[in-house]
């Protein structure tokens, strides 16, 4: 049950966009379409239950006192890997992505996890709050890049989903549109809470 | 005189058109996470400005004389990422020794800049802009002043906003965003200037 917990947890209760606001670079940055985000999400997950993974597998052999240099050095390892990957496979997405994706190394989402987490807790507990933490960094994305990309563009997914009459509010996809979208998103989710 | 041009043309882009937080989204955490108040801010955007143009100078150097001649560019991440680490200790230890009144005053913030995206996205894009080793340092100390202007605006804006009525669920963390968001509307009149 406790298990289950882990997975869930990061979806929406730990949300770690929404909630803990952690890593907003990559999320105001690549939400300016749908297939960008969902790019991002896949690569940051990758990232997150690799080094979860590893990092739970060596926490023992780590000094205490030098454990960030490692995790971060394990966290690179695992960038440099997807980078080379989607350079090799999708290259246009990679050009899209561009700087983000090395820049996953220093998404506080990855290195806060390892620290909080992944550095404590067993494999099993730590491969499920990865793909968690990961799912739910995905999912706000996606939500913050559909808005933009329906307001901006009018499409979604690239295809025309409202009709010709509506104007793109071109905006919503340059770069003060990402600041705007998250701050009223932000503020949506705190007239949850209340 | 050509080249003082291609300087004051670089100065432009990268404080203004490309500004790294509200045009470029680098160095976000910061950005919102130390604007509260206008003297932390101000010592957050002098650390910031030392370390991406001591950075931008050291990844140069380690990128042309050590990843290249030797093929190993696919390290280029985690090399910067160390580098960076290392010089942010560095620079702690040698600011704690020589000028302890100012190592007070950064002393929460140097730290946290090992993980400012600026940083590592300065090295990167010098490295990608395939820049001369002056225009990198230039370019990681002009990066830096558009760092921390936006940075000292932003934490005007905010210590004002601490006395405003607001509706309590846009307090805090909302309405910054939505401050930056009319920041990056601002600078976006900027974008019309082309060198």
């Amino acid at each position: 049950m406790s298990v289950i917990k882990e997975f869930t947890k990061g979806i929406v209760k730990e949300n770690p966009v929404f909630v803990m606001a952690l890593g907003l670079c990559p999320v105001l940055a690549v939400s300016s379409s749908v297939e960008n985000a969902i790019g991002m999400g896949a690569a940051a997950t990758f990232v997150l239950v690799f080094s979860n993974i590893f990092i739970s597998l060596i926490k023992g052999f780590i000094p205490r006192k030098i454990r960030i240099p490692s995790y971060i050095v394990v966290i690179a390892s695992f960038v440099t890997i997807v980078d080379m990957v989607m350079e090799a496979y999708v290259p246009a997405l990679h050009k899209n992505l561009g700087l983000f994706i090395p820049l996953i190394v220093v998404n506080c989402i990855i290195l806060g996890r390892a620290e909080a987490f992944a550095g404590k807790n067993n494999l099993i507990r730590s491969i499920l709050d990865g793909f968690g933490m990961g799912l739910g960094f995905t999912l706000a994305l996606i939500v913050i890049a559909s808005i933009r990309e329906i307001l901006g563009a009018g499409q979604f997914l690239g295809y025309n989903v409202l009709p010709a009459t509506f104007k793109p509010m071109l905006v919503a996809i340059l770069a003060p549109g990402a600041f705007l979208v998250m701050g009223l998103l932000m503020g949506l989710m705190n007239l949850k809470k209340k | 005189m050509e080249l003082l041009a291609k300087i004051f043309a670089m100065a432009i882009a990268a404080i203004f058109v490309q500004n790294f937080v509200l045009a470029r989204f680098l160095g976000l955490c910061p950005y919102i996470g130390v604007s509260k108040k206008l003297d932390s801010a101000l010592g957050m955007g002098m650390a910031v400005i030392f370390v991406m143009t001591m950075a931008s100078t050291f990844t140069w150097l380690i990128q042309t004389y050590l990843l290249v001649p030797l093929k190993i560019e696919f390290l280029q991440t985690i090399a910067f990422i160390l580098t960076i680490a290392s010089l942010v200790q560095l620079v702690e230890m040698i600011i704690q020794k020589t000028a302890p009144a100012l190592y007070k005053a950064l002393g929460v913030f140097l730290p946290l800049i090992t993980t400012n995206c600026a940083v590592l996205g300065v090295a990167i894009l010098n490295i990608n802009e395939e820049y001369t080793f002056i225009f990198a340092i230039l370019n990681g100390l002009f990066a830096g002043l558009g760092f921390t202007l936006v940075l000292i605006l932003m934490a005007g804006i905010r210590e004002r906003l601490e006395r405003a009525e607001l509706p309590r669920t846009m307090r805090g963390m909302p309405i910054a965003m939505i401050v930056a968001g009319c920041m990056a509307l601002a600078f976006l009149g900027f974008s019309g200037l082309k060198f």
